[in-house]
């Protein structure tokens, strides 16, 4: 056999990759398995960003802990890697004493929907103000890809080796019945979809869930026979089917199954902030003292702020 | 220094228990946000926090549990505002994990802890000072951090103000290590003029982000914060890091991040420290206490000296990080040394430690329930001095 050696041409300059901007390249090579499906959700990000013309100052992205948990470090903006499970209450904390900026929540579904359930289901119910996005792999991937609340019937995992046999959750109807203001599902390849549902769910208000059905091709779709991470990434974009109505009962996802995608939510309810802010001013009036904002107390107290900032609280700076 | 904002101090003289004046001791110190989950006996806390916020510019959030509110609160203080959470034992237990966050990501933030007897759901309404050793080594890893332990109402008030301060001063999370006995006794509080309230404003920085380094830190090995929103795009994780606060997994990282978050507390143990000294001069004996047990010590103390015993008090008002050296001074001119506590021998081991041998060290304890009988403690104060 011939084989012939390629040498790496150190002369030509590596082009910037076109995502840059939002992506903190002092830290690449990043972590994630070729054909995984987290990079190109991050990438999708991206673009929304873009199109939304929103700058990286004017958000925050926490995770929580997994391989989508790791999104909050690459993501070139104020970012938290938090516990695991936490990524959501961090952000009630953080979207609450600085309600003028946007707030992303970017995670895996066991860290979301199982230690962190109980959050997901109290920041929906509470509309607090959130976009949560969800890389679903129906594993714990991070971890060797143990059985997760998503895991579809049948599909093995190293704690089901025998395949699973608990119902899993549907992560859109359990943001729907809680009361979230947007929810949406696509697969990894529905990059124009995914970028779309971002840009539009950036805009509003409120709790608003986007689920990325994606391969981990490392872990479950080796243990599951499954082919490499694209040929998952195809099966799921060739087996799904788009339907913005479908009702909450077509939305589980069986072992290799059709997966119902869309839009299925998108409505104006009052944030958290905001109905605090009225119910306040109705009931207590005159007395009824606005909440200073983080924002406030910065510019009161740091010196290296030249800007002038606006301090008057407004019913918007409060949604 | 600044003084405190006028909106949040109910200045005047006030018949208050221990939780209520905690919380004012919070509106006083500039927290506007706050996230909690009822538990007896701190749960007064919270309500009166959720009755003042909305007329003082704060915003109060009652979340579905523990887990929920010390992560809340560490957002809240990133997002700029200082920030509280109150509980007791069973919270304390759930908060644990996200305390070491707050540690390792190095946020001020102040966490009340009401004690009552444990383990478990132990006695809901009665106290103990059983966490102790909890607050010291309960959430897992190598970490210091502070905790504070106040014996009266009025304390309860000033130190949660001095938390709020030394949590902003160490970027540490600071406990306020109270138990049921004084959360609900009610004295006098006097609440001060603003003016007369001293606060420590966050550390910003001044550099300009392409200068910053997140965690690179200043002379006193506390790194400077950046205000979210202006451009520094940092990164902060619960994982070992480097100065720029990116994950970096390997020995030597760790032994500088971990090493440098224990020298932050403890080579600065001096100016962090608070003890008051009561009759050490001529002591042979000295009662070592803290929070409701060293009110209690005090009639035992009198007793003990008017029989002609000389026996000193010294009152632990921060409990963590241990006033090592002053108990090792002390171990080489006393006899001996008494510890009362509402548990079964927690902080008296440290005492012990730092006496090495050199002085004799009793432990008074008491399971829990209620405060020590002063008699018990008096015996103990005779039977050292025989
Ligand atoms: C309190 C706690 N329990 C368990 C773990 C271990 N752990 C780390 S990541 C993870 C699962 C992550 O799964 P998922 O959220 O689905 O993310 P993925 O890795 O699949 O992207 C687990 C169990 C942890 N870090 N903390
Ligand atoms: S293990 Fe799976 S989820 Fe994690 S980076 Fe690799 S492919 Fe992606």
């Amino acid at each position: 056999m011939t084989v012939t050696e390629v040498k790496p041409d150190t002369t030509r300059k590596i082009p910037e990759h076109p995502k840059s901007l939002l992506l903190r390249m002092d830290r690449m090579p990043h972590i994630w398995c070729s054909r995984c499906g987290i990079g190109i959700t991050v990438g999708c990000f991206a673009s929304a960003m873009e199109k939304t013309g929103l700058s990286p100052d004017d958000i925050t992205v926490t995770s929580g802990i997994g391989c989508t948990g790791r999104v909050a470090g690459y993501v070139k903006a104020d970012s938290f890697h938090t516990t695991h499970g936490r990524a959501i209450p961090f952000t009630v904390g953080l979207a609450l004493t600085r309600p003028d900026l946007k707030h992303v929540v970017f995670s895996g579904d066991g860290d979301l929907i199982s230690i962190g359930g109980n959050h997901f289901i109290h920041a929906a119910r509470r509309n607090q103000n959130m976009l949560v996005i969800c890389v679903n792999n129906f594993t714990y991937a991070m971890t060797g890809g143990q059985l997760a609340p998503t895991t579809p019937v049948t599909a093995r995992a190293t704690t089901a080796p025998y395949g699973s046999f608990e119902r899993p959750f549907s992560l859109p109807t359990l943001a729907i019945s809680a009361g979230a203001s947007y929810v949406a599902r696509w697969t990894s390849l529905h990059i124009r979809r995914i970028t779309d549902s971002m840009t539009e769910a950036l805009q509003r208000r409120g709790f608003r869930f986007i689920e990325i059905i994606a391969p981990c091709s490392t872990i479950y779709a080796r243990r599951n026979k499954l082919g490499t991470g694209l040929d998952l990434m195809k099966y799921y974009y060739e087996n799904s089917v788009i339907d913005h109505n479908a009702s909450v009962d077509d939305l589980d996802i069986g072992f290799q199954s059709k997966i119902v995608v869309g839009k299925f939510v998108d409505k104006d309810r009052p944030s958290y902030g905001k109905s605090m802010h009225e119910h306040f001013r109705k009931v207590l009036g005159n007395k009824y003292q606005p909440p200073v904002s983080g924002k406030m107390e910065i510019d009161k107290s740091w010196s290296g702020c030249t800007e002038s900032q606006d301090t008057t609280v407004t019913d918007e700076v409060q949604s | 220094m600044v003084q405190a904002d006028p909106v949040g101090v109910l200045t005047g003289t006030h018949y208050l228990d221990g939780d209520h004046a905690a919380a004012e001791g919070a509106c006083s110190a500039g927290c506007r946000f706050f996230a909690g989950y009822p538990i007896t006996p701190s749960t007064e806390v919270a309500e009166r926090v959720a009755l003042r916020f909305p007329l003082i510019g704060g915003t109060f959030i009652q979340m579905e549990d523990e887990l929920a509110s010390i992560a809340a609160v560490l957002g809240g203080s990133w997002g700029g505002l200082k920030s509280m959470t109150v509980t007791s034992g069973p919270g304390f237990s759930l908060m644990m994990e996200n305390i070491g966050l707050g540690v390792m990501m190095e946020v001020p933030c102040v966490v009340i802890n009401v004690q009552r007897g444990g383990p478990s759901t132990g006695l809901p309404t009665l106290p103990a000072q059983a966490d102790m050793m909890q607050a010291r080594w309960g959430s897992h890893g190598d970490y210091e951090l502070i905790a504070l332990s106040p014996n009266s109402p009025q304390e309860c008030f000033d130190l949660t103000i001095e938390s709020f301060n030394l949590s902003e001063q160490w970027r540490v999370p600071v406990l306020v290590m109270m138990d049921e006995c004084i959360g609900h006794m009610t004295e006098r509080v006097v609440i001060p003029e603003a003016g007369e309230i001293e606060l420590v404003e966050r550390r910003y920085t001044n550099l300009n982000p392409d200068d910053y380094l997140p965690y690179k830190p200043c002379e006193d090995l506390v790194p400077e914060m950046a205000p979210i929103g202006y451009g520094y795009r940092f990164h902060t994780t619960g994982l070992t890091h480097d100065e720029r606060g990116y994950p970096s997994m390997n020995a030597e990282t760790q032994q500088r991040c971990v090493g440098r978050l224990l020298d932050k507390i403890n080579l600065n143990r001096d100016e962090i420290i608070h003890v008051d000294k009561h009759y050490l001069d001529d002591a042979d004996i000295v009662v070592v206490s803290y929070g409701i047990s060293s009110r209690v010590a005090i009639p035992a103390v009198e007793k003990a000296r008017r029989e002609g015993i000389k026996v000193g008090e010294l009152r632990l008002v921060t409990v963590w990080p241990f006033p090592e050296k002053l108990i090792r001074e002390l171990a080489g001119n006393v006899k001996a040394f008494i510890m009362p506590e509402i548990n079964h021998g927690q902080v008296v081991l440290e005492l012990e430690r730092c006496a090495g041998g050199r002085a004799e060290t009793r432990l008074v304890k008491h399971a829990g329930g209620w405060v020590h009988d002063p008699e018990t403690i008096y015996e103990a104060i005779r039977e050292a001095a025989k």
